[in-house]
């Protein structure tokens, strides 16, 4: 009984309330186009390089993402694969669960369908909003997801930034904006096309699907067009002598 | 060579007369219109639910570790796999999409009324069917919003005095939704469910065979027959209706196809977002709503907020939200009007249908946000009108000025 009710107080709990602790930055859009095989396959190189270390996207296999972001095996094993022995194999990550959540308080989530679970405007927000902790030296919050347990992996290639918080009329206090203070290997323009990038091969990631089925589905619909077109005309044709 | 294989079949199975009975002399009126698309198109979707169901069975797993992996694995691993899960899911809200526009055809033209009383109440039973196998089938992926889905809905059942706590633990078969619940879902979902659905359809159809097709007047076609003992106003089941479905049926895959290949979450009204996070008993998703064919039912349950007479509102919320589906039985009762077809009725069942149209969808649309504020304020009016309609009905169905009835269909 009880915890029936609790559930329906949970549910009632607004996401608008999680949202606005997100402070007052504003979701940028992203363009996110799985067509753009270059772009897939840039991602796919910081996707293994810096994610697939702590994080699994363990519903995948690397021979398939080659196949479909146009490597060879060999390119894959070669560039692409640090964690497994065979190119056939699943995404996995050789961090034991038990041992990360020791170090970060919760394991890192696999990654495979994050894109679809979070959105790929979450994604690429949250991957350039992440801040230096003044409140607690040395370690990093981001604005997209407060509190989150996760440290700027990329921080060598964005820099560092700190957040400028301004007092809102109700007494609330939100990040107004960020001010960079130790820049990366990369300008802002760099940065937020290489999130991009990664955002897209999330993105892809999540839905290898999408690679063939808008193109099957124009041929399916234009099928389904010309097929109407005869069945219009038979059903016409017998009816002519109920009118 | 070919009569004489019938004529074989004949004398051991009524091959010809099932063909006339129920398709080459099966006369249905003349006048049917776009309502009757969805009875054929809600036989279509059966038959695609089934066939991909099967596939997606020879894959899936129905283990708790391994179902969420194993529908990517379909997704990904399994040639056509993806086609065949999008074909399923959206099949799922496409079934309720044409059997809702095909009840509602039923509330137009008065096809729950005498003597098609069974039909309708066969219908209905068809309906709690296809809300059990839907809500089972939403469990199987193993997403975080299945897990939390179902726990709440068998919680409903801690609600019952005396016997909840038991059957709710009967029903998952744990204290919590467990492996042992996936497990069981799973095998009531592809075998006893469907068994049910696919055996009801059928008395369905034999029911309806029995008294013969109603249509956009509502009047009875038989009262006029030819020299040959043929409905005037009715034409051949085939090959009029079957060349007729035809066309709605290829309408029908065009929208059906569109949501495959273009938005097969449908923005997250088919395929919700957090279900995409695999169950986690430890983490509730920020707000837990059912898809979106239950929330009017969903809206019902969370409108009761006050205990009333010793009873918790919980428990007047499971009440009348299983009142809001036993009193579709009771429809063909509750209506008193001499005529069947909105044609003929006045503006008095013109508005009470209309208004329990607005307040259906609107229920259906509250009950996807939190119950505060305006929200609750909506469900808890168009709960009110959602029973007014039936409760009021005896009254206005009687009271409401009547059109005459032409002897023929027009």
């Amino acid at each position: 009984m009880k915890s029936v009710f609790l559930l329906f107080i949970l549910a009632l709990i607004p996401t608008s309330v999680l949202a606005t602790e997100a402070s007052g930055i504003k979701l940028e859009p992203v363009q996110i186009d799985v067509n753009d095989r270059a772009s897939l396959q840039r991602g796919a190189r910081l996707f293994v390089n810096y994610c697939l270390s702590c994080h699994s996207a363990a519903y995948m296999r690397y021979n398939r993402m080659g196949q479909d972001l146009g490597i060879s095996n060999e390119m894959v094993e070669q560039n692409l694969m640090f964690a497994a022995d065979k190119v056939g194999e699943l995404m996995t990550v050789s961090m034991p669960a038990k041992d990360a959540k020791k170090w970060f308080g919760t394991p890192p989530p696999d990654l495979t369908v994050i894109s679809r679970a979070r959105g790929p405007q979450w994604i690429y927000n949250y991957l350039r909003s992440f801040y230096r902790e003044e409140k607690w030296p040395g370690r990093w919050n981001n604005a997209v997801f407060p509190n989150v347990a996760m440290p700027h992996v990329l921080y060598g290639l964005q820099g560092t930034q700190r957040a400028v918080f301004e007092t809102r009329e109700d007494g609330t206090k939100v990040i107004a904006k960020f001010e960079m203070q130790q820049p990366g290997t990369m300008d802002k323009a760099e940065y937020d096309a290489a999130v991009r990038d990664l955002t897209n091969f999330l993105v892809y990631l999540g839905e290898p699907a999408k690679l063939v089925r808008y193109h099957l589905g124009l041929y399916v619909l234009a099928f389904l067009v010309i097929f109407f077109v005869f069945v219009y005309l038979l059903k016409k044709e017998y009816w002519k002598d109920v009118h | 060579m070919m009569q004489k294989v019938l004529a074989w079949i004949d004398v051991r199975f009524p091959l010809t007369k099932v063909w006339e009975e129920h398709l080459a002399k099966y006369y249905a009126p003349r006048n049917f219109n776009f309502w009757y698309y969805f009875g054929s198109l809600a036989l279509l979707v059966l038959v695609i639910q089934i066939i991909t169901g099967i596939v997606l069975a020879m894959h899936y797993k129905p283990d708790a570790r391994l179902a969420f992996a194993s529908v990517e694995y379909i997704m990904r691993d399994v040639p056509w796999g993806w086609l065949m899960r999008y074909l399923h899911s959206t099949g799922a809200s496409a079934f309720f999409v044409v059997v809702y526009l095909h009840m509602f055809r039923g509330l137009l033209y008065g096809s729950h009324r005498n003597p098609r009383e069974l039909i309708w109440i066969i219908g209905m039973l068809i309906f709690i069917a296809l809300m059990a196998e839907s809500f089972m089938g939403y469990l199987l992926p193993w997403g975080n919003m299945s897990y939390w889905g179902a726990q709440v809905i068998i919680s409903l059942f801690d609600a019952i005095p005396l016997i909840g706590p038991t059957l709710a633990e009967w029903i998952r078969g744990d204290f919590v939704v467990s492996d042992a619940t996936l497990n069981r879902f799973f095998s009531l979902h592809v075998a006893a469910v469907p068994l049910a659905l696919v055996g009801l359809v059928y008395v369905h159809i034999v029911a309806l065979h029995k008294v013969g097709s109603n249509n956009p007047d509502g009047i009875d076609i038989k009262k006029h027959k030819g020299a040959d003992g043929v409905p005037l106003d009715g034409i051949p089941f085939h090959p009029y209706y079957t060349v007729k479905d035809m066309v709605g049926v290829t309408v029908f895959l065009m929208l059906f196809a569109a949501v495959i290949f273009f938005a097969p979450e449908m923005g997250g009204w088919f395929l919700e977002h957090d279900n995409f996070v695999p169950a986690n008993i430890l983490q509730t998703p920020p707000e837990i709503k059912p898809l979106w064919y239950f929330t009017p039912y969903y809206s019902i349950l969370r409108a009761n907020t006050v205990n009333f007479l010793w009873i918790p509102a919980k428990l007047w919320g499971v009440f009348f939200m299983g009142l809001s589906l036993v009193l579709f039985f009771f429809l063909p009762w509750l209506d008193r009007s001499p005529v069947k077809s909105i044609r003929y009725r006045g503006w008095i069942f013109k508005t009470a249908l209309t208004v329990f149209a607005i307040s259906f969808v609107t229920l259906g649309y509250v009950g996807t946000k939190p119950p505060e504020g305006l929200y609750k304020t909506l469900a808890q009016v168009c709960t009110v009108l959602y029973f007014a309609f039936f409760f009021l009905m005896p009254w206005y169905t009687r009271i409401d000025k009547i059109k005459p009835v032409p002897d023929r269909v027009t």
